[in-house]
């Protein structure tokens, strides 16, 4: 339309006021808009540079090395295996379930597996790999590579998990790792933060547990750069941790092989002693376990079979199990006899099969009795009554003295775990435990190491080596490599002549034509041993048994069958081992125990494998078909190989 | 207007017209994409691919079009406005149809080799329709409740369809521009305080239907809402993207974490950090210094078209120049308003330095318009 210069003029004024109008509302706008900005920028810049750090920088531990176990000559029984897994960030994953599933059908996984996988996934920032499997085959791997498209999120890793080499030959001593459990953090005070990375193992039993703060080291840690997924972008600092330490333990894993192989299809342990210094070179507690079970994680059924094995897999007799120590004890009760004064070892005793005190009658295990015996013909042939006598005579407040002096009764500070200090039962104690006076019938069972007193088979060794070496033999499981000197043990003080009686007791037990242990004698030259066979009660025989015939060991259902017992040390003239055997419910100790001791013995002197020729001559056929079984069963040399320097 | 309107002789012909360009604005226009070209660089890692180049020739083509449009004479646009008014309400329909769907909505028109957001081509055409309305309305029936309808419905109409679509953001900014020109008009006061009161009503109305059978807005609308009014209600949902872009923007301090070091952008913890939310890379980036000195920038730009609006006495021109430049206001205020935690989050981009050619494209056709406006604007005869 055509319009007036008027209305032009009306026109222009008003879209200029209006447009000035609308200048200045969006002046106030982008007024406001600086303002903010300003705020943001300057006034509280530091604050969002915090966040923003906090965003991208992610402080990453890294789990240190654990430290290598080895034996004595650097056979290594604690390793670290480099193994393939596979470990998901729940970010790059999604849908952890289809994820799960479908990885589910290209490796082997339980369910168990997939439900701990998803708990560890929730409970951790999105992400943080938790990883799914562990231990994986090459083509376990090729296939989760090969199917990576369909799974996202999923990275195989390769990492170290433990490794127990030699398997169930030293699972009691160096027991296992596993992952850190909610227990074992309440019990810190101020966990070492790398407990918290997932799945991380610690020590669980045995020196792995007992030796942790060395063998674990100390974390690192990284500073990474991530994007907004979690990704590392790249490392902005890292700080190296430190290693394990490793640790070098005394056992002699060949000897601890044999040892644990000659127990085969027992409930027994055996503990080889070195007398000159104490050094625990075998402790086979039978039978053991496979540990990479548990470091794996061990499987519902595999435990179960375990825990309700009746010879107690789990259990380390050689430190944990107490028994009574049988006629094992019959040493401590002749020297404290001596020790008291209360005879001279050469004064004859009348053994008539059993011996009345105070209404109660006490029986000799043989029958028709010894007749006269002194006190090294009453050690050959473990004559009872000789004992009673004595321990009637020096009361138990001597037997007890000369037994915590010869190592009995107390709890050794080994690393390994739950180690029994047995008892040495005092008037004390009996009224502490048992709200009754001590009674000589009491002492009289004590003197042949029934009744209240028990012992581990570690003690009966610690005993055995301190009558072989006279001095106060302490045992140890690790060797300090910085520590080469000899520890010089203090001596025992005990007299030459007394010990002189004792050890020819011992020697005569199996070397004596009528020595409980004359059928496991050895016949090679300076390899000769001196021992003492033992046999406890489980269950007291009661007076209908005893009348109605005592029934043979072979008739009684297993687990009420007597244990056996056999110490000994050898060579005789210079001793340099000691040995302890108990075989639960074995019988009798000279005809289950002693055989073992035998063989262990003989093992320990020649290099892990007994010679033939050390057996007596109509034996060694029994003995060579014996060897050859057991043969097939041992480790050979080159499983066994010295992997440090 | 019609083109006897012109003083033709004391219009400048032909090549000529090179010389009466708004050259500031040319300027201007320039150095607010070299902000954009420089923050696409840095975004994509001190690439030109994927973003940088791309751009750098869009807004060549941008320029080209700015050029091409303010050449031709005004009353030619005049002429045009109420044809390509009805164009474009025919394209909003057709994406109703036929539109692909995209970001969770229908907004795309693919015709042929070409991806047509018909809603940015409604913002200049709306524009366009309402000045060309009240150049040819008598000055007297301006704020004639009649007539006032008859430019509300210019306006809604293409708001409406948009929102249909469904996008809020883009249905409010034309709603909006379309208002400006309204106002710049010179229509009663009164229209305006009864419309922002039935605008309040109105946000109450939809805040209260959530949830009802009748719910206006759909679900993610309502929780952008909510994640505007309390971002840190969720910090890894519907809050994160304006969290995080806080993040960014504050950390940048006085001068900035340095060209291509920011790390919020770097680490993707930005979310479209390459259009919607490359405000805040440049914040991060260059801090207060280069943050502030783009919205000078762009209130220069408001600044020069603004006078050119004033200095013109053709009432068509100036309607049309204060549409253009209120419409342009509107998205870098609304764009900067949303990654500071000032508004909700709505697909508005930040005009000439995000990354996107529609928008470009049209937002440059808009500036065309400002300088044919400048250009043939009215002059004595010399």
């Amino acid at each position: 339309m055509k319009r007036s210069d008027r209305e032009k003029e009306a026109s222009r004024r008003t879209i200029s006021r209006r447009g000035l109008l609308i200048g200045g509302l969006q002046l106030s706008v982008a007024g406001t808009l600086m303002w903010r900005l300003r705020d943001m920028q300057l006034n509280q810049s530091e604050q969002f540079r915090l966040l923003a750090e906090e965003n991208r920088i992610n402080l990453r531990l890294l789990p240190p090395t654990r430290g290598l176990i080895f034996d004595r000559n650097g056979i290594l029984l604690a390793g670290n295996e480099q193994n393939y897994r596979i470990v998901i960030k729940r970010d790059d994953a999604g849908d952890i379930d289809l994820v799960l599933s479908r990885l589910a059908q290209l490796i082997d996984l339980s369910d168990d597996d997939i439900e701990r996988a998803r708990r560890d996934m929730l409970r951790n920032r999105p992400f943080v790999p938790v990883t799914v499997a562990e231990r994986l085959s090459w083509e376990e791997i090729s296939r989760v590579a090969a199917n990576a498209p369909a799974l996202p999120g999923v990275t195989p890793e390769m990492g170290l998990s433990r490794l127990y080499p030699l398997r169930a030959d030293t699972a009691h001593v160096v027991g296992y790792v596993g992952p850190v459990s909610e227990r074992d953090l309440e019990a810190l005070e101020a966990p070492d933060p790398v407990l918290m990375i997932p799945r991380f193992q610690i020590g669980k039993s045995g020196v792995e547990r007992m030796a942790e703060d060395s063998l674990r080291g100390r974390a690192g840690s990284q500073r990474v750069e991530v994007n907004a997924v979690g990704r590392v972008m790249r490392e902005l600092d890292r700080v190296e941790g430190v290693p394990g330490e490793n640790v070098h333990l005394t056992i002699d894993a060949r000897l601890q092989n044999y040892a644990l192989e000659r127990l085969h299809g027992l409930s027994a342990a055996a503990v080889v002693l070195d007398v000159t210094n104490g050094d625990i070179l075998a402790l086979a507690s039978g039978p053991s376990f496979d540990p990479n079970l548990f470091v794996r994680g061990i499987s519902g059924t595999d435990f179960n079979a375990l825990l309700e094995n009746d010879h107690r897999p789990l259990v380390n007799k050689t430190v944990q199990g107490m028994y009574p120590p049988g006629s094992t004890f019959k040493m401590v009760t002749a020297l404290a006899a001596l020790d008291a004064g209360v005879t001279d070892g050469q004064e004859r005793v009348f053994c008539p099969g059993h011996m009345d005190v105070s209404g109660n009658r006490f029986h000799c295990w043989k029958r028709g009795g010894h007749g006269r015996v002194a006190m090294v013909t009453a050690l050959s042939e473990s004559c009872d009554v000789y004992f009673y006598e004595m321990a009637q005579r020096c009361g138990i407040d001597k037997i007890n003295e000369m037994s915590t002096r010869l190592g009995l009764g107390i709890r050794y500070d080994l690393p390994i775990t739950s180690v029994a200090g047995g008892l040495n039962p005092t008037r004390e104690w009996k009224r502490n435990n048992r709200n009754a006076e001590w009674r000589v019938g009491d002492t009289v069972n004590a003197s042949i190491g029934q009744g209240f007193v028990l012992s581990t088979p570690l003690q009966m060794a610690v005993m055995t080596a301190r009558l072989a070496s006279n001095t106060a033999v302490l045992p140890r499981l690790v060797r300090d490599p910085l520590d080469r000197a000899e520890r010089t043990a203090t001596s025992l003080d005990l007299r030459p002549e007394w010990l002189r009686l004792i050890r020819r007791g011992m020697y005569d037990t199996v070397n004596d034509r009528r020595g409980t242990a004359y059928s496991s004698r050895v016949v090679a030259e300076g390899q000769a041993m001196a021992g003492k066979t033992g046999t406890s009660q489980v269950f007291s025989i009661t007076r209908a048994e005893r009348e109605a015939g005592i029934r043979r060991q072979e008739d009684l259902p297993w687990n009420r069958r007597n244990h056996a017992l056999f110490v000994n040390f050898a060579p005789v003239e210079t001793p340099r081992i000691a040995v302890a055997v108990v075989v639960e419910h074995g019988g009798g100790g000279s005809s289950a125990a002693a055989p073992v001791g035998r063989d262990i013995t003989l093992a320990a002197l020649n290099d892990g494998r007994p010679p033939l020729s050390a057996y007596p001559a109509p034996q060694r056929n029994r003995i060579q078909s014996e060897q050859q079984n057991m043969l097939e069963r041992l480790r050979r040399p080159e499983d066994m190989r010295v992997s440090r320097a | 207007m019609s083109y006897l309107e012109y003083n033709t002789k004391s219009m400048p012909r032909g090549l000529a017209k090179v010389l009466y360009l708004n050259w500031p604005l040319v300027a201007l226009l320039i150095a607010v994409a070299f902000y954009g070209f420089l923050m696409l660089y840095s975004i994509a890692g001190g690439n030109l691919q994927p973003w940088a180049e791309p751009q750098a020739r869009r807004f060549a083509f941008g320029v080209a079009i700015m050029f091409a449009v303010g050449f031709v004479p005004l009353w030619f646009w005049r002429s045009i406005a109420g044809v390509a008014y009805v164009i474009s309400i025919l394209l909003l329909l057709g994406v109703e149809f036929f539109g692909t769907m995209g970001m969770g909505a229908q907004r795309w028109l693919v015709i042929g080799p070409f991806r047509l957001q018909p809603s940015e081509l409604a913002k200049i055409t709306t524009i366009l329709a309402l000045a060309a309305y009240f150049d040819w309305l008598d000055l007297k029936k301006v704020s004639h409740p009649v007539w006032v309808i008859g430019a509300a419905a210019i306006a809604l109409i293409p708001a409406l369809l948009v929102l249909r679509q469904p996008d809020l953001g883009t249905a409010l900014l034309l709603a909006l521009g379309g208002g400006v020109v309204i106002f710049a008009a010179g229509v009663h006061w009164g229209y305006f305080a009864a419309l922002i009161s039935a605008g309040v009503a109105g946000v109450v109305t939809v805040m209260s239907s959530r949830g009802t059978e009748w719910q206006i807005l759909k679900d993610y609308q309502f929780r952008r809402i909510d994640s505007f009014l309390d971002p840190s209600l969720d910090p890894l949902g519907a809050g994160y993207h304006i969290n995080q872009s806080m993040i960014a923007l504050g950390s940048g301090g006085w001068s900035g974490r340095g060209f291509m070091e920011g790390t919020q952008a770097r680490l993707n913890f930005l979310p479209e950090k390459h259009t919607d939310f490359i405000f805040t890379t440049l914040a991060e980036e260059f801090g207060f210094i280069g943050a502030s000195s783009l919205l000078v920038l762009y209130l220069l730009i408001l600044g020069v078209c603004m006078l050119t609006a004033l200095r013109t006495t053709n009432r068509f021109a100036g309607l049309l120049v204060m549409g253009v430049i209120g419409n342009f206001f509107l998205y870098f205020a609304v764009n900067m308003a949303m990654v500071m935690g000032l508004a909700p989050v709505v697909g508005v981009p930040l005009p000439l330095v995000s990354y996107g050619g529609s928008a470009m494209v049209v937002l440059m056709f808009g500036f065309g318009l400002v300088q044919s406006a400048h250009i043939h604007r009215a002059r004595l005869p010399s």
